[in-house]
């Protein structure tokens, strides 16, 4: 329930369309009206999809803390990219692969130094960290990225499990010199 | 595509004229936790400075954020009811916004400003059901983004208040998704 304030009369007269149902069928009726066969295959594939976020987020909220220990000693998880690719929607709020966002392009990214887009207003720290970008360095630093590079306005815990981390790194591999990058 | 924005959409909205608009309780209690606490002048200064820069990056996704809405809203191809609501949730972006400059100022830092062009993939955006693919993209990635910061604060009321935030664009993920036909909630946790 959306709280009237007590200086703005008829404030729930005007709250957010959010907490309107009639909003909701209207929005949605406006939709699908529009784009029954899309909805269609949307739905098919959000069960899917849904499936795969389910496994994702169960990875992601495992007691990776307790495997660290056991993960340490065994070899480096290989990556898969199209796994790799569900994982790089959480670096979509700030980055995309062809343009530079909060965060800069990750088009050309291995073999890159750190901190030299042009253009991209880097940190001090990051343009300073001497970081060639590759599998290695990719892992240090997504791993834990304000312990990596101290200073950097990346302000994210990073991708704790070494499995995500490995397909997110094989993503960025394929997609650094792929065919959105060509364009 | 680089993508001009009016400066009147970036300017961050006065807190009060916004609160009386939505009534949201998400801005209202944000500020409480942080209008003049006190441990925001006392903290340590290099904790104090890392925080700042953490909220100075959500600054500027929320502004990138702003821009994008705005360009779903004077695309053309939203119908009034889908316009209605991406206003709606540009505005709530907006609160954001304007919170957490205020922050990075008290903290002693200075607050992004608003970029003068924003790139977004306007050739993509051909129906209304792109324009709603392409903000709850946006959104979704915004939920990671303070999921991945909340942990991160030295103080930790500025966790909570990262927490609050990320309790509203989860919320306009789901509504978007809704809006779309697909499962408003895909699962029981988000990443």
């Amino acid at each position: 329930m959306v709280p009237q304030m007590p200086s703005q009369p008829g404030n729930a007269a005007k709250a957010s369309v959010c907490a309107r149902g009639t909003h909701f069928t209207a929005v949605n009726a406006a939709l699908h009206s529009a784009s029954r066969s899309l909805r269609r295959v949307a739905c098919a594939s959000v069960f899917v999809a849904a499936s795969v976020l389910a496994a994702a987020s169960v990875l992601a909220a495992a007691p990776v803390l307790a495997a660290a220990p056991v993960l340490a000693a065994a070899p480096a998880p290989v990556g898969d990219a199209a796994a790799g690719a569900k994982i790089y929607t959480r670096c979509e709020a700030c980055h995309a692969l062809a343009y530079d966002r909060t965060g800069p392009r990750h088009c050309g990214l291995i073999g890159r130094k750190a901190g030299s887009v042009p253009g991209f207003d880097y940190s001090d720290a990051m343009k300073r960290s001497g970081i060639v970008w590759n599998a290695k360095t990719l892992d240090r630093f997504l791993a834990d990225p304000m312990k990596a590079v101290p200073g950097t306005t990346m302000g994210y815990a990073g991708v704790k499990d070494p499995k995500e981390r490995a397909d997110l790194i094989a993503f960025l591999v394929q997609q650094s010199d792929g065919p959105v990058c060509a364009k | 595509m680089s993508y001009p924005v009016p400066s009147s959409f970036l300017e961050p909205i006065n807190r009060r004229a916004w609160i009386g608009r939505s009534g949201l309780l998400l801005s209202a209690s944000a500020v409480a936790m942080l209008a003049g606490r006190p441990a925001l002048a006392a903290g340590k200064p290099s904790h104090a400075a890392q925080d700042a820069r953490i909220l100075n990056t959500a600054l500027g996704a929320e502004l990138e954020a702003i821009a994008a809405y705005q360009v779903g809203v004077d695309s053309g191809l939203l119908e009034k009811p889908v316009r209605e609501l991406a206003l709606t949730f540009q505005g709530q972006h907006k609160a954001h916004a304007d919170l957490l400059a205020s922050t990075v100022s008290k903290l002693g830092g200075k607050p992004v400003a608003a970029k003068s062009q924003y790139t977004f993939p306007t050739d993509q955006l051909k129906t209304q059901a792109d324009v709603l693919r392409f903000a709850a993209g946006l959104e979704k990635g915004a939920v990671s983004a303070y999921l991945g910061a909340v942990p991160l604060f030295d103080d930790r009321d500025l966790s909570k208040a990262a927490a609050s935030i990320l309790g509203d664009e989860a919320m306009h993920w789901a509504v978007l998704r809704n809006a779309l036909g697909e499962a408003p909630v895909p699962a029981a946790f988000v990443a």
